[in-house]
């Protein structure tokens, strides 16, 4: 990959100007993979945070053709795109050699838009498929999701006298892709920017489909100071919390280790979505997330074949 | 050529002999057959179409849009709960403008669930910016499909063409197909103005729309469904004009010298014909009207149509459950009112779930209303045809 000083010299195909909170993680992550981008790209967006915010009509801040119809469709509007270009390609009138990525954020992907993803998947459009996952519905006020963690509290599972937020634990979205059989797939965060970005390279290179699940912190519903997003996606990795990996054609590779696990304690304490878990008698739900972590990422080292 | 089709083989030649760049579609009673078939015309080579096997009609309906937003000629084919199932993507792909054209077999809707035929999935889309066109046979339905994809590309709206489920889809009748190379000829080269593809010109498609220029887009697509009324027109024009086969926004049967006359959709129209024919035999002046084009609705052409007949009983083969009358009649009873004819009318729900009709019930209704016209009178204003009450 190009280093960070030749990557500032290119064109923002992800502009300014667009309306995302200040410190959202989304905006990041566009911007970051679209420079990473080679080749022409065409991005269909799920309604979400991203598209609200980058597109108020007769506004965009995409320099790219971006197209969005709907919530639960993202991987089924692009694998349209991706066969209307095979078909216009075959009969020569697109030239180009064009890219295809679809961005929708948990709710969009791991919910609403599951069975869709899953069957772009199974027929293996030449796409890639990126979730913004910030782990709750955010665009509509912070509902939880499936991707939200045991014990958040959000706006449908709040914490109270009677709960501790979400009860549940989330939902292993990467392995469900993995356990679709394509050529890529990948879990990162904003924070590991050349990870991110090559990732993306990777993913765009492989002639088939691929799906990265890139964790966004989101200063709104998780409720920590703007400031501090791109520390919290560090902070995510050094707890073992969402694990920097990749699985490539089936092979499972982790992309960072943290020289030491820190505790899940210090990525709850500076959340506010976690505060009730601090109170007296809640001891419990903190332990069983402590052992949720470990038990993922010890099965995960072995995955990938490193020493627990 | 003279070939014996069913409905759902002559739609399924039409898409063959059309051969768009894209047909993205899910599998559905009864319209299962036209996806099959055209499945075959692509895995034999007979087609340049790329085929997506898609997981549901709603993403069917999510690749058909954004294939035509990339600027690909798209079609694709559902029936009732598919139908259902697109409902959202439906009124997305008119919001767009994208000239997609549906081979929509009409069907019961659940529940309870039934696979047969009536319209029930097809007026509940009524309103979602979609022209509609209804089938009375095989061939209109052939080249209605041959018409409507020239129809949606010059009014960028989304196109349904409809058959009725079995009646129509599993029904084999002669019909007369166009050559290859006529079709080919006849639906020329699609090439949109704007598109997704067209790399160089980058645009946002799809973009939140609020108070400010919501309404205006809203108003543009209201616009272009008055202006698609032409465009109908010249097509079936040029239709005519070169395959001899006349079409408009509906087919009037025995109507213009009629003093009672049925309107109604589909195959019952076929039926209807005949009945007419018979009573027209012991004397009596019935006629018919069978609207073709529902979507836009030709509200000053129909009453004009009938604005001299005394006596008019609606055929409505779905039911609004709204406590008042089928989704034909407010639409018939309207235009006369805004047209300022007070005609006698009734209004009959026939046929739900596939249920039979038969020239007795529709030579029943007939009778009915030779005596509406002599009283003025309508005893009953909403009945039910065929039904155990």
């Amino acid at each position: 990959m190009a280093s960070l000083k030749e990557l500032s010299k290119k064109e923002e195909l992800f502009t300014g100007g667009h309306r995302l909170c200040s410190g959202c993680g989304a905006g990041i992550i566009a911007r970051q993979v679209m420079i990473a981008c080679e080749k022409p790209v065409v991005v269909a967006n799920a309604t979400g945070c991203l598209e609200v915010a980058s597109t108020i009509f007769p506004y965009t801040a995409w320099r790219v053709p971006w197209f969005h119809s709907a919530f639960e469709n993202a991987a089924a509007s692009i694998s349209g795109i991706e066969t209307a270009y095979n078909a216009l390609k075959k009969k020569g009138k697109v030239k180009e050699d064009v890219n295809f990525i679809a961005f929708g954020g948990d709710g969009g992907t791991y919910d609403i838009g599951l069975q869709a993803l899953s069957g772009a998947m199974e027929r293996g459009h030449r796409i890639l498929y990126i979730c913004y996952n910030n782990e709750a519905y955010m665009n509509t006020g912070v509902q939880r999701s499936s991707a939200t963690p045991r014990g958040a509290n959000t706006t449908t599972a709040p914490s109270g006298k009677q709960s501790t937020g979400k009860m549940q634990m989330r939902k292993d979205l990467t392995a469900i892709m993995v356990a679709h059989n394509i050529p890529y797939v990948a879990q990162t965060t904003l924070s590991f920017q050349s990870d991110l970005m090559s990732k993306v390279q990777k993913a765009l290179s492989i002639n088939g489909p691929a799906f990265m699940n890139v964790m966004q912190p989101c200063r709104l519903g998780w409720i920590y100071p703007p400031e501090d997003t791109v520390r919290m996606g560090r902070l995510a990795a050094d707890t073992c919390v969402w694990p920097i990996y990749e699985v490539t054609n089936g092979v499972y590779k982790l992309n960072y280790k943290p020289k030491e696990k820190k505790p899940i304690t210090d990525w709850l304490k500076i959340q506010g979505r976690f505060k009730h878990l601090f109170s007296a008698g809640n001891e419990e739900v903190i332990k069983q997330l402590q052992a949720d972590v470990d038990k993922n990422w010890e099965k995960l080292l072995s995955l990938c074949g490193e020493k627990i | 050529m003279r070939v014996a089709k069913t409905g759902n083989e002559a739609m399924a030649e039409a898409m063959r002999q059309i051969n768009p760049d894209v047909v993205a579609a899910y599998p559905i009673t009864p319209a299962t057959e036209i996806v099959m078939i055209f499945s075959q015309f692509v895995a034999d080579g007979l087609v340049d179409t790329e085929y997506v096997a898609v997981e549901s009609e709603h993403s069917a309906m999510s690749a058909c849009i954004g294939a035509s937003a990339a600027g690909a000629r798209v079609m694709t084919s559902t029936s009732s709960q598919g139908l259902a199932l697109m409902y959202e993507m439906l009124y997305i792909a008119a919001g767009l403008r994208l000239p997609i054209v549906i081979g929509e077999v009409n069907r019961a809707l659940s529940a309870p669930i039934n696979i047969h035929g009536d319209h029930s999935d097809t007026m509940g889309a009524r309103d979602a910016g979609w022209i509609q066109i209804f089938s009375e046979n095989s061939q209109e339905a052939y080249d209605s499909m041959i018409q409507a994809i020239l129809i949606a590309e010059r009014s960028k709206l989304p196109v349904m063409v409809t058959t009725d489920g079995f009646i129509i889809s599993h029904c084999l009748e002669v019909i007369d197909t166009i050559s290859d190379g006529d079709v080919k000829k006849f639906v020329g080269e699609y090439n949109p103005e704007r598109y997704l593809l067209d790399i160089k010109r980058p645009f946002t498609l799809g973009a939140i729309d609020l108070q400010d220029y919501y309404f205006e887009h809203k108003m543009q697509e209201a616009e272009a469904m008055k202006d698609s009324k032409k465009i109908i027109l010249d097509v079936a024009s040029e239709f005519n004009k070169k395959f001899g086969r006349e079409y408009g926004f509906y087919e009037k049967y025995k109507l213009d010298d009629a003093e009672v006359a049925i309107v109604c959709l589909g195959s019952a129209a076929g039926t209807t014909k005949v009945v007419v024919d018979e009573l027209r035999a012991k004397g009596i002046k019935a006629g018919l009207l069978k609207p073709r084009v529902f979507r836009p609705f030709p509200y000053q052409e129909i009453a004009k149509e009938l604005s001299k007949v005394k006596a008019i009983s609606i055929l409505d083969r779905s039911d609004t459950y709204s406590a008042y009358a089928g989704p034909v009649f407010t639409e018939i009873t309207s235009a006369l009112y805004s047209s300022n004819m007070q005609i006698p009318v009734n209004n009959y729900i026939y046929g739900l779930g596939g249920r039979d009709i038969g020239k007795e019930e529709i030579k029943n209704v007939f009778e009915e209303l030779v005596t509406i016209a002599k009283t003025k009178k309508v005893e009953k204003l909403i009945g039910y045809i065929g039904v155990r009450e």
